[in-house]
């Protein structure tokens, strides 16, 4: 089935069985000696959001954007928000809007990390990813660990009640509106959540244990896997602390150096260009002045873990020193520490939310602030999967003029493409068939970074593939489907 | 003036309506819900809508513009009406630009409510996707001509309670759009935000600018209590 060929290179293509909106397909070149030349992620992305947003007023921007991803759509709630409050002059919010947003935006990110620690990632880390496909999925997990799936389906459903108590509905909520939020949190709401919430906190502390000694058991096997070096970018606070609501912007190099720090949100052009490359829909953003070459970067919870100084949270800083303590001073640069740092955070917005639960402002106070009118607004904020930039003008009657959305898969892609390579030089070289191995790695490395494509979210947690082995000169060498 | 009362049946149940009232206003009294949307308690009727349809002696007449006689027999909340009301709901729907669950009126949108109390599921004629102009030249009010469905009410609120005619009809059959008495939009008319006009419109259509969703999903006008329910609440006691 090895046809040398005139450059003598061959490829092998992984693409999704079904074809669904958000679906990528993953080719990879290679040399007549089945070295890997080239491995890319090719992406089919929303596109036209442009004209999406276009023409509507910029209030009604917050609710709009939800639906542009079934995924994370209270991140795009939030995000536009702050950009709307920028919009309204709202430059302070009220105690209250701040700290019932950001009790969402956590109840978020513990919904969606638990969602892709228990149901997607766990399966790779606890039965291997060499485990048959049979084995390795949601379904095997509720069979091997019942305990595990069961918390995981509750840590989940506390999410999904606090994103309800603050946002109205679980999906299509309106609880952030410009300038603040729409509502206080109910005394009933609050007293059931805060009930629960210390049994989150501890179940989370559990999957972070389970994922540190599964991770560290098998150190010398899982963090070289799709392993490569990169720039990492988030926002932080003002005086560097982890912060996934609201911040700056921070980039670090390889080595931890820092390559900028603390620029706001409105100017994220001046260090972050968009670049495009012929053969993927997706752009390649870089950092600017490294260029395209050297300037990609990472971004989600590794990166964010790896560019804050601290965490005001104690147990999630304490997880957070020994997790940095592996890099000996440098940043971490395992794809599969993804899912150490994502349950880090984890745990992290389960002692956010305990504070915020207690707290007295989320049930009274003033619920919304204004100042002077502004022509722009720009707001950054960390969903679950990383980094997202909502960028909105607008003109004198109130309605959207232009419209930016960069988001976290996005700033990811050259990551991904460098996971994909990584792993296709570390699984497929000197092969010359697709094993059931090598498709299941290149699966894991890519949803170690938690992509939001459909086919990286199957319900079951498997993306459903179609490889390809294809010669240079077009002919499909060898083939292979799972799903 | 005219304190002479007429009995009519409703649905079967005697009730005593003011001569020269219409049908829609004696079954109000009498606290039974026509369903209805171009009709307004304040203005005069119209009969655009089509919804308030009930069957008068046999035959089908608009309740908002009949007035009652001596021993008239009505049907009402009767499934074949209701199924009636279904359809002229669904082509509201499809002629225009309707996605509720984020449109910033759900929940306090007339036309939503009634298809909620109608029962009224995913259209089934073909959606016509308009994509009419937005009027949003007015610093305070806009006009979101995809969620028009030509009641006319902002066109007689505005001649008849404000005394300014700012709004009209222009085109015909699905070409018809409501417009207003300016060349450059509504920002260049005499409307005002207090005008009775900008506060009557059954849908998303024409309102009031950076209200957008500050009534919380639970607290909004049909939220609780399908509409109508004000109606017949107000005299089961
Ligand atoms: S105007 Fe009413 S019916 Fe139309 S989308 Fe808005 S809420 Fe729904
Ligand atoms: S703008 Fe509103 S009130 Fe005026 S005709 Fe259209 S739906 Fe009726
Ligand atoms: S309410 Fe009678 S026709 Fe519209």
């Amino acid at each position: 089935m090895t046809t040398a060929t005139q450059n003598g290179t061959r490829k092998i293509v992984i693409n999704p069985v079904t074809r669904v909106e958000g679906h990528g397909k993953v080719t990879i070149q290679m040399d007549e000696d089945n070295h890997v030349t080239q491995a890319r992620l090719h992406i089919i992305e929303f596109r036209g959001f442009e004209r999406f947003v276009q023409g509507h007023f910029y209030w009604e921007v917050p609710v709009l954007v939800q639906r542009l991803c079934g995924i994370c759509p209270v991140s795009h709630h939030l995000a536009a928000s702050k950009a709307c409050d920028m919009i309204v002059g709202a430059d302070s919010l009220s105690p209250t809007a701040e700290k019932i947003r950001r009790l969402m935006h956590y109840g978020q990110t513990f919904q969606s990390h638990a969602l892709h620690f228990y149901h997607l990632s766990s399966p790779d880390l606890l039965f291997g990813f060499d485990a048959p496909v049979a084995q390795r999925n949601v379904i095997g997990v509720i069979q091997a660990y019942p305990e595990v799936a069961k918390k995981a389906v509750l840590m989940r459903k506390f999410g999904q009640e606090v994103i309800k108590a603050t946002a109205g509905k679980k999906i299509h909520g309106t609880g952030s509106i410009p300038g603040g939020v729409n509502k206080h949190l109910s005394q009933e709401d609050r007293d059931r959540l805060a009930a629960e919430v210390d049994t989150m906190l501890e179940w989370g502390v559990e999957g972070l244990k389970l994922c540190k000694d599964v991770t560290l058991a098998s150190a010398e096997k899982l963090l070289p896997f799709g392993t490569f070096e990169s720039n990492f970018l988030s926002i932080v606070r003002e005086d560097g602390c982890l912060d996934l609501y609201d911040g700056n912007l921070r980039a670090k190099d390889a080595d931890g150096k820092i390559i900028f720090d603390q620029v706001k949100p409105e100017d994220y052009l001046d260090v972050i260009r968009e670049g495009v490359r012929n053969w993927s829909y997706m752009k390649f953003p870089f950092i600017h002045d490294r260029g395209q070459e050297k300037g990609w970067y990472r971004v989600g919870p590794l990166a964010r873990i790896n560019n804050c100084d601290f965490i005001d949270t104690p147990i999630a800083e304490e997880e957070r020193q020994e997790f940095m303590a592996l890099g000996k001073g440098r940043p971490i640069h395992a794809t599969m520490a993804y899912h150490w740092a994502r349950l880090i955070e984890l745990v992290h917005s389960a002692e956010k939310m305990r504070e915020l639960l207690a707290d007295p402002d989320v049930l009274r106070g003033e619920l919304t602030t204004t100042g002077e009118r502004r022509d722009r607004g720009v707001a950054i904020i960390e969903a679950p999967r990383g980094t997202l930039i909502h960028d909105y003008e607008v003109d004198d009657n109130d309605q959207i003029r232009r419209g930016n959305l960069i988001v976290s898969t996005t700033h990811n892609n050259e990551a991904m493409n460098q996971a994909v390579r990584v792993v296709a030089d570390q699984y497929l070289e000197g092969q010359a068939e697709i094993s059931e191995g090598m498709l299941n790695s290149i699966e894991v490395g890519i949803r170690a970074y938690d992509p939001c494509l459909s086919c990286a979210t199957h319900a079951l947690g498997q993306m459903r593939l179609l490889v390809q082995l294809i010669g240079p000169d077009g002919t499909i060498l060898d083939e292979r489907t799972r799903g | 003036m005219r304190d002479k009362t007429v009995t009519i049946t409703i649905d079967g149940k005697q009730v005593e309506a003011k001569a020269g009232q219409k049908i829609i206003e004696a079954a109000d009294d009498a606290g039974i819900y026509i369903p209805r949307l171009c009709h307004h308690k304040d203005l005069p009727p119209r009969g655009h809508c089509r919804l308030c349809v009930v069957k008068v002696d046999g035959r089908p007449r608009s309740s908002c513009t009949i007035p009652v006689e001596e021993g008239m027999t009505i049907e009402n909340d009767t499934e074949e009406l209701n199924a009636h009301r279904r359809t002229v709901l669904e082509m509201m729907f499809v002629e225009g630009n309707h996605f509720c669950p984020s449109c910033e009126t759900s929940g306090n949108c007339e036309l939503q409510a009634e298809g909620y109390r109608l029962g009224m599921v995913v259209p089934k004629l073909p959606y016509i996707e308009t994509h009419r102009e937005v009027d949003a030249t007015h610093p305070d009010i806009f006009i979101n001509r995809d969620l028009c469905i030509l009641c006319g009410r902002c066109v007689r609120a505005s001649a008849l309670q404000d005394g300014k005619t700012v709004f009209a009809f222009e085109g015909r059959g699905i070409e018809k759009v409501i417009t207003v008495n300016a060349e450059h939009g509504l920002g260049e008319t005499l409307m005002d935000v207090a005008d009775a006009a900008a506060h009557v419109c059954p849908t998303g259509c024409l309102r009031t600018k950076r209200v957008g969703y500050s009534v919380p999903v639970g607290e909004r006008k049909y939220d609780h209590n399908p509409i109508g329910s004000e109606i017949e609440q107000a005299a089961s006691h």
